[in-house]
């Protein structure tokens, strides 16, 4: 399914990309007087579609109330727009370079069920992590990490700590 | 007056906002992908000393953003006050990002490049977004047991220059001061490893 028709381009530089993605970001601020978001709108989604499914249960999860407004999910919501956003420009650069194509990314070592079940666990974890955080990489480092918020910054750092201590132990997923 | 941010000064309409935010997360997207942030390969390689474009990326980022704040808000041309600042809770943001760190290396991405590796066509990040998806939802469910511990260290909305009572132009060039060793560093890494 590979796009042919476009060769492939190949990535920017660190620092051209970097710089596109703080204008990106200083554009939010500027704006909507906020920062950028990825996990925020899933969860939301998430309260969602659990809602659709269980209602009265959703609906007396006190940790989902704040997606609620009179007894209705609110899915209007800044993030929710942004990361429709993320996903059509990520699918416009993709196109654009000739890099869109049905694939899966794993270390030559492993199947891709086995990179299908880590990437749910991964994922998993992540979607904890975001939440006890109060953000992810991009609203918590990135955003946060630009406003200076004190808690963002060590949000940054341990990001960092746990990534090169877990790395050892799951090398035979990537190398 | 300052002018921005423009939907607080009651520029822009709540509903022009929102078109806007589309637009800004396209620009977000766009810039993630050219950066080559919808492959797990070359995120990981951050994680393994490869390939330190993560890091770099994101300093350079955080670091333009910083400047063009604090050139803004010293120009008056921003409400630095009107701006939405992350309140600070030590612990479960140092608890956070340990579990984020280690999630981004089983998993291979972080919730915004994973929207990115999905619009690419990657098959292994609908797993990821299933996982993701169903993590909020067990946080959710066991909030009750967590909400204490998720409100451990509160400081409010506290920043860098607050806390040490510095200027942000002192901070800032901290910042700059750390993206730039840290840049020098990772290059080094980098032909080390490789």
């Amino acid at each position: 399914m590979q796009n042919e028709s476009i060769q492939r381009q190949p990535y920017w530089s660190n620092t051209v990309a970097g710089i596109g993605l703080g204008l990106v970001l200083l554009a939010a601020y500027y704006i909507a007087g906020r920062g950028l978001g990825g996990s925020g709108a899933l969860a939301r989604s998430t309260a969602a579609i659990a809602f659709l499914f269980a209602p009265e249960h959703t609906g007396g999860m006190s940790y989902f109330s704040r997606y609620f407004e009179e007894g209705k999910i609110i899915m209007s919501d800044w993030l929710v727009f942004q990361v429709i956003g993320v996903f059509l420009g990520g699918l416009f650069g993709a196109l654009t370079a000739g890099r869109f194509g049905k694939s899966v990314d794993k270390g030559k070592r492993i199947s891709n069920g086995q990179r299908f079940f880590f990437a749910s666990i991964g994922g998993m974890v992540m979607g904890l992590g975001a939440r006890l955080a109060r953000g992810c990489t991009s609203g918590q480092a990135l955003s946060g990490g630009a406003t200076l918020a004190v808690g963002s910054w060590a949000f940054m750092l341990a990001l960092f700590a746990g990534g090169f201590l877990t790395a050892y132990f799951v090398r035979r997923l990537w190398i | 007056m300052n002018a921005a941010p423009l939907v607080k000064m009651e520029m822009i309409s709540a509903d022009i906002n929102l078109a806007l935010a589309g637009l800004i997360g396209f620009g977000f997207g766009f810039m993630l992908e050219r950066a080559g942030f919808g492959s797990a390969i070359r995120l990981t390689g951050q994680w393994y000393g490869k390939d330190w474009s993560v890091f770099r990326v994101m300093f350079t980022a955080i670091v333009t953003a910083m400047f063009g704040i604090i050139i803004l808000e010293s120009l008056d041309l921003i409400s630095g006050e009107a701006i939405y600042i992350n309140n600070t809770y030590l612990y479960p943001q140092i608890g956070g990002g340990l579990l984020m760190g280690a999630g981004f290396v089983i998993g291979g991405y972080c919730p915004g490049t994973s929207f990115v590796a999905l619009a690419s066509g990657k098959l292994d990040a609908i797993f990821y977004i299933l996982g993701l998806m169903f993590g909020s939802f067990v946080f959710a469910e066991a909030w009750p047991l967590i909400e204490s511990f998720a409100s451990k260290g509160n400081l409010g909305k506290i920043t860098l220059p607050q806390l040490f009572d510095w200027s942000p132009w002192m901070v800032g060039f901290l910042v700059l001061l750390i993206a730039i060793v840290g840049t020098w560093g990772a290059n080094y890494l980098e032909k080390k490893f490789t």
